[in-house]
């Protein structure tokens, strides 16, 4: 996409122009389509948040422009509050995040502990949001698991201490969630970027020049690799301090993070509140803006301090200890969601479980069996908006990557950033916008819209998962395949899709993941005609007891481990084998 | 001869009287990767200050070998044969233990910092102090014909300044051997020549037993030190001996 969108302002040369006149065809408007079906919403939802912000919504009576929503919004009590703990809970979770992710690999580089985690990491990526959240509230609670695992040997207790171990008020559960839900994301991010660079023969100059394997990383492979995770640092800091439904689960509900104020807001019955809402949406973009800028500019500082260290030629130690603590700490994040989601598994099958036994007493399928239609219903309504989402994304994809490759452009960085500008804008700071734009459409809470909606979400993650190894492709097979007079169309459909169809199937299983993840789109699209398991899941926090929602929470979790599984066993041996052999 | 030509400027500490006697041996080393000998186990000792070429085919092992003496094998290769650095078994220690000294087909001089601070990184902390330090690079600078190159981005340099500020670095981190790894293979005919010259005299003035990998013969013979050739295999598909071809008797150690 990224060369694809360049397309539209650079000009091919003769060469390239020639060919594209060529061979025609519907491929070169993908890369246009893609920004219509892609951008558009982003901007129109930006515009359509920010218009009643300024009390222009001609629907609601809003004609003339003021200030009215924004003295709504500043009159609120709890705001102060709300902001307070949207930056103590989104700010640790990103530099904990990412100062794990970096105290792991400078201290595991090339070591069993990585290979071990790597190994966990697909299946943990794969996890929703929601499931993982609701997952880890099952742990940590008084009345979780871990206290049921200590109690009454260790702690005492014969009932649940009455202390706020989940929904604490300055949202450090919250936090700890983000943690254990986004270091496996930037793990993988920063795992990608390594392999594109040269960090072996950097760690090799360094340890020769007899640097320790700990400093030798931080001081020589990290300012290589650290540009290409600025963006999905961004990401997740963006993530963490705008995220709704994850804080609907582990934050407090008052006052819950400006986010959730905003979506509440968003959904009230009196519809004035619309317009103060739009207001906290505009703010929140400004939170994440200032938090961004913030970040950038804390990098230059770091920048400057780390050149002086390495400087002064400090070598470090062998790094055993960092080797255990982050290794340790790693596995511990690890084990920590594979427990979440045994405990949903564990709750949607009791019967009885009384506190503080560690395991139920009785055991029992009932709760799976007394769903009636409504989680078949919300579970279809999943699968289908899944595929169908991620599907289009993949098509979508393919054709911006192969008229990239077939007109010769190259991707530039700065159209990185138009990919990941969904996952950088607050998701509450223009879905009510492009909500508006789909009432415009006429397509208001249809599953149209909802797929669409979600495909805004599921093209970028599609995208960083396919463009690597299709740009990573020996083009020398596809110039030997027209040198033998196979058409292009030939070329992609039997030469570069059967060598990149395990890559194309993972690409497949992370887009139909983050489908399955979104909340807070089919909520806005939906219009709440479209529930899905994410939807049903959250909405049953209310009141249904553990059982129930274990039973949608695993359900949701399960669908897109399901379909890992089946992309990453699916290929043959021999196909795994020539598409494997391209991409070490 | 090129290399012999030329008498190096004695560095400090390395008069003679107190010049560190190192010599890198290797005994029975060999490597194997997937059940198949690169090469058959083989028994080298290089002393101070000689360059000891290794020839061979692309794919025979020769980086291999280079990475195993620096500790940093690729894991998937078996190793065996110890090494020994003035007597004393290095083979177990980790890289940074080891203080042998490598050069690269690429500089590999890091994009983040400048010139200066390139050398910087080399330089050991034990040298203390803002002005001290600094002189060492400024005369590190001088002794690679730098001198005001300090404050420059490395990809503003030419190839074979960079190779030179590449030694620089590595002769600052006060290495016990050094292992050049086709050095000269990226610099054209003209400069290949120059720059042999340059790293070969530094080698011999800090007395480091230095072993050169190449398929190069020019570089070889430049050398001037014994030359072994490894990897050929014979009609059974084993590999033949590594074999001492010529040189040992021609030529001493240069800088004796």
């Amino acid at each position: 996409m990224a060369g694809a969108l360049r397309q539209l302002t650079a000009r091919p040369g003769a060469a390239a122009r020639g060919a594209a006149a060529r061979r025609g065809g519907l491929l070169q408007f993908a890369p246009a389509l893609a920004l219509a079906l892609f951008l558009a919403p982003v901007a129109a939802g930006l515009l359509g948040t920010a218009l009643p912000a300024f009390d222009y919504l001609p629907a609601l009576g809003g004609t003339a422009f003021g200030l009215a929503a924004w003295r709504a919004l500043l009159a609120w009590p709890g705001l102060g509050d709300s902001l307070a703990l949207t930056l103590t809970s989104g700010l640790p979770a990103t530099i904990l995040s990412f100062a794990i992710v970096v105290g792991f690999l400078a201290a595991c580089h090339g070591t069993a502990p990585l290979r071990l985690v790597q190994r966990l990491l697909a299946p943990l990526l794969a996890v929703p949001h929601v499931a993982l959240a609701i997952g880890f509230a099952f742990l940590i609670a008084p009345s979780g698991w871990i206290l049921r695992l200590l109690s009454p040997w260790a702690t005492g207790w014969q009932v649940p201490p009455d202390v706020a171990l989940v929904q604490d008020p300055h949202g450090l559960a919250l936090a700890a969630g983000l943690v254990v839900k986004e270091t496996p994301f930037l793990l993988m991010m920063t795992l990608a970027a390594l392999e594109r660079g040269d960090a072996r023969e950097r760690l090799a100059v360094a340890r020769s020049l007899g640097y320790g394997p700990v400093t030798a990383w931080l001081k020589t492979v990290l300012p290589a690799v650290y540009p290409q995770i600025r963006l999905p640092i961004y990401a997740v800091l963006a993530f963490s301090l705008s995220v709704v439904d994850m804080a609907l689960i582990l934050a407090p509900a008052t006052p819950p993070p400006l986010a959730v104020l905003v979506f509440r807001w968003f959904g009230d019955p009196d519809l004035t509140l619309r317009f103060a809402a739009a207001a906290g949406a505009v703010l929140q973009l400004a939170v994440v803006i200032g938090c961004i800028a913030g970040w950038h500019g804390a990098e230059r500082l770091v920048a400057a301090l780390g050149r002086r260290w390495a400087r002064a030629g400090g070598r470090g130690g062998p790094g055993i200890a960092a080797r255990r603590l982050w290794g340790g700490l790693l596995l511990l994040l690890q084990a920590t969601a594979g427990l979440s989601l045994l405990a949903l598994a564990l709750w949607s099958v009791t019967r009885r479980w009384r506190y503080p036994d560690a395991l139920p007493s009785e055991w029992t399928l009932a709760a799976w069996w007394r769903q009636d239609d409504a989680l078949l219903w919300a579970g279809s309504t999943t699968l289908t908006v899944g595929l169908a989402a991620t599907l289009l994304a993949l098509a979508l994809v393919l054709a911006c990557l192969e008229n990239e490759q077939r007109n010769g452009l190259t991707a530039g960085s700065r159209a990185l950033w138009l990919l990941y500008l969904p996952l950088l804008v607050p998701q509450v700071s223009f879905l009510f916008g492009v909500q508006v734009l789909t009432v415009r459409l006429g397509i208001e809470a249809t599953w149209l819209a909802v797929v669409w909606t979600h495909l805004l979400f599921v093209l970028p993650y599609v995208f960083l998962a396919l463009a690597d190894p299709f740009r990573a492709l020996d083009e020398r097979y596809a110039r030997s395949a027209f040198c033998l007079g196979a058409s292009p169309d030939r070329v992609f459909w039997r030469v570069k899709m059967p060598m990149l169809l395990r890559p194309v199937l993972v690409a497949f299983a992370v887009g139909f993941a983050v489908s399955v993840a979104q909340y807070l789109p089919t909520v806005f699209a939906g219009g709440g005609r479209h529930p899905t398991l994410t939807t049903e899941a959250v909405a049953l926090l209310g009141g249904a007891d553990r059982r129930v929602i274990g039973v949608y929470a695993f359900l949701q979790a399960l669908l897109p481990l399901a379909v890992f599984a089946v992309a990453l066993t699916l290929p043959t041996r021999g196909a795994a084998r020539r598409a494997g052999g391209r991409q070490r | 001869m090129t290399g012999r030509g030329d008498t190096p400027r004695n560095a400090p500490g390395n008069a003679p009287g107190n010049a560190p006697a190192n010599t890198l041996e290797l005994r029975g080393v060999g490597l194997r990767l997937g059940g198949r000998d690169l090469f058959r186990p083989l028994d080298l000792a290089v002393a101070a200050g000689e360059v000891a070429t290794l020839m061979g085919p692309s794919g025979c092992g020769k980086s291999s070998l280079l990475a195993f003496l620096c500790g940093t094998l690729d894991p998937a290769i078996r190793a065996q044969g110890r090494i020994l650095l003035d007597g004393a078994e290095i083979g177990r220690l980790p890289p940074e233990k080891r203080r042998i000294g490598i050069l690269f087909q690429d500089d590999l001089l890091f994009p983040h910092l400048s010139v200066a601070e390139n050398l910087a990184f080399g330089l050991p902390p034990a040298l203390r102090g803002r002005r001290a330090r600094r002189a060492r690079i400024e005369a590190a600078l001088e002794e690679a014909d730098l001198a005001g190159f300090g404050a420059r981005d490395p990809a503003t340099l030419s190839g074979g300044q960079r190779a030179r500020v590449a030694l620089m670095r590595t002769l600052l981190a006060a290495p016990r051997a050094l292992l050049l790894d086709e050095p000269f293979a990226k610099l054209d005919v003209a400069l290949r020549a120059r720059m042999r010259r340059f790293v070969f005299a530094h080698a011999r003035a800090k007395s480091l037993p230095t072993l050169l990998v190449t398929h190069d013969p020019a570089d070889a013979e430049a050398a001037g030190g014994p030359i072994l050739e490894i990897g050929a295999f014979d009609g059974d598909g084993n590999a033949a001996a590594a074999t001492a071809v010529r040189g040992r008797d021609r030529t001493a150690p240069a800088a004796g």
